[in-house]
């Protein structure tokens, strides 16, 4: 048998043209128009990564959309299940690769549910700090990546010299640019260093004027607002019976958002807003973010004013190390050390869901402990994996090009769906 | 979260409303479970939905609690926007029949995470549209996500042992 047929074979399942006789049917004269099922990706740019989408055509019109997942599938949960939860941090970054503080947030949330374990105030602030860094890291991904499927390539430079200070913020207190590894169970890996408020101060006083920067280069140019304005609208119903949550939601008119709902690691002591759209067309799901940028700077300028003293990570020796020094002094403390670094720590038996707002929606953990030092079971509930599913009600009887468009207000992350 | 006080108040009214469906209710850590019957799980979120408010199914895991039996879970997260209130429904399936209604048609939303649940752990939701391996590719063999799949229990492929291993280019 040839490797073409192979092939075929592997996806017999899937069918090419599931709505022929549907549309024909609906029809009273004969079929006028022929329908067309097109591939898209999975390496395509306009994707976002690997995702492959089967297209049915009817001239230039989408009828039916399939996505196809699991390109870059790489067994995250099945890695963690054999790691000890300290050493769990570092692979579940990667699962979503744009927003690692939030993956890292939901699983050491999660564990710390589990051991009801109390996080220093000081340490609150800090995650707060780099989860909204994260967030407006991850929007200007999406937004220069975005302009540039809609044809404004200079839109993606602009956002990615932001990017780029951010990143070197997160090198900073971190060590490292993407996957920091910062957050652990109990806390943040270190206190920041000197000079880092004082880089985050320079950063979110030149960011809100950099936001305004980036909507008049884009919502004055008329081929950008035909392109968003009243294409592909879901209303508020349809996104919540798809499980949809985050900004789409949001751009629907629903103000929902854990920050504000469910306030975890001190979201309740900052003042900000929602920004929510109307309609829910792929101009609400654009205007929603970039107010969603300017929200995030707020909460970093509070929550650096608001900055307590005190430890970075939990006293509880249980959990967390001991500091460098005590080991030199303290017989229990080298103990410690020892048995968290060999064997790592025990959470009580158990099971817990912890949900956090990520950039793309509600990003819930789900730990399963069986008093062994690794964990039994962890899921990610990512919200890239649930929205895609809207990719189809969203996008039938649209033009293919609006299809584009509305992948793009999507902002799926494929890391984060195949985990 | 209700409290243990609410729990037990919904898990009485499901039990007067189908018999034999709540199995046990678990309070941990502030988060509420019901335990529930799992030929009843569909009538159990219909009406978890359209009595007490919990609207929107947020989550579908897959657990596999080996060595313990019955050995595989779907845990189905609910939430309450309104009174921004979340319960978990848990049901337990023995391997050789792993069967569960399920609840596609009544939660869009739960279209891939069942099929997640499916191709991870081989749990078969009856009724569903479009019950395909969504991760994993589609002639896989065995559910990797259960706990006694080995890690590293697939050969890497290359040309030269591409005819002769077992599995997905077969």
């Amino acid at each position: 048998m040839s490797a073409k047929a192979d092939y075929r074979r592997m996806e017999d399942s899937i069918t090419l043209s599931p709505l022929e006789e549907q549309i024909a049917a609906q029809r009273s004269g004969p079929v006028s128009a022929e329908l067309l099922t097109l591939n898209i990706g999975p390496h395509h740019p306009a994707t976002h990564g690997v995702l492959r989408l089967l297209v049915t055509l009817e001239a230039e019109v989408v009828r039916d959309i399939r996505p196809i997942i699991g390109y870059v599938h790489t067994g995250i949960e099945k890695t963690a299940e054999d790691k000890a939860y300290w050493k769990v941090i570092p692979v579940i970054e990667r699962m979503d690769y744009l927003s690692y503080y939030f993956n890292a947030m939901a699983f050491c949330g999660a564990v710390e549910t589990l051991f009801e374990c109390e996080v220093p105030k000081r340490a609150q602030y800090l995650r707060v700090i780099h989860l909204e860094l994260n967030r407006i890291m991850s929007h200007l991904v999406w937004l220069g990546t975005s302009a540039l499927d809609l044809g404004a390539m200079s839109m993606f430079w602009y956002c990615f010299r932001e990017r780029e200070m951010i990143l070197d913020l997160f090198e900073q207190s971190s060590g490292q640019r993407m996957h920091t590894r910062y957050f652990q169970v109990g806390g943040v890996i270190e206190d920041i260093p000197v000079g880092f408020a004082e880089k985050v101060r320079e950063f979110i006083a030149i960011m809100p004027g950099r936001v305004d920067q980036y909507n008049d280069l884009l919502m004055r140019n008329e081929i950008l607002l035909q392109r968003l304005r009243h294409t592909c609208p879901l209303d508020e119903q349809s996104l919540l019976a798809l499980g949809v949550t985050g900004p789409l939601l949001r751009a629907a008119g629903n103000p929902w958002d854990l920050r504000k709902a469910a306030p975890y690691s001190s979201y309740e002591d900052f003042n900000f807003k929602i920004p929510v759209g109307t309609v829910g067309d792929n101009y609400d799901r654009y205007a929603v973010r970039v107010a969603e940028m300017k929200e995030s700077v707020k909460i970093i300028e509070q929550a650096l004013d608001g900055l307590p003293e005190g430890p970075h990570i939990t006293t509880d020796r249980k959990i967390a190390l001991p500091p460098r020094h005590e080991l030199a002094t303290s017989m229990e403390a080298l103990i410690h050390h020892f048995k968290l670094v060999t064997e790592g720590f025990r959470p009580p038996p158990g099971e817990v869901y912890f949900p956090i707002e990520s950039p793309r929606g509600e990003l819930g953990c789900f730990v399963r402990s069986d008093g062994s030092a690794k964990p039994a079971r962890v899921h990610m509930r990512d919200p890239s994996f649930v929205n895609l599913q809207a990719t189809g009600p969203m996008t039938r009887g649209s033009y293919i090009a609006d299809l584009i468009a509305t992948l793009a207000m999507l902002d799926p992350i494929l890391g984060g769906i195949d985990r | 979260m209700p409290d243990q006080v609410g729990l037990e108040l919904i898990a009485t009214q499901l039990g007067d409303a189908i018999p034999g469906s709540v199995l046990e209710t678990e309070f941990f850590r502030d988060q509420a479970s019901l335990h529930v019957d799992p030929a009843s799980v569909r009538a159990v979120l219909g009406l978890l939905r359209d009595q007490h408010g919990y609207r929107a199914l947020m989550s579908v895991h897959g657990v596999d609690y080996y060595p313990h039996e019955p050995r595989l879970g779907v845990h189905y997260q609910l939430l309450d926007m309104s009174k921004v209130d979340r319960i978990a429904v848990k049901l337990r399936v023995p391997l050789a029949e792993a069967v569960v209604e399920s609840v596609t048609d009544d939660w869009p939303t739960a279209n891939h995470q069942e099929r997640e649940v499916y191709d991870m752990f081989g749990v078969e939701f009856e009724g569903h549209p479009d019950l395909r391996r969504i991760l994993m590719p589609e002639d896989y063999e065995g559910h990797p996500q259960r706990r006694d799949f080995p890690i590293g229990g697939e050969p890497v492929l290359f040309t030269h042992n591409d005819a002769t291993s077992p599995g997905w280019t077969r």
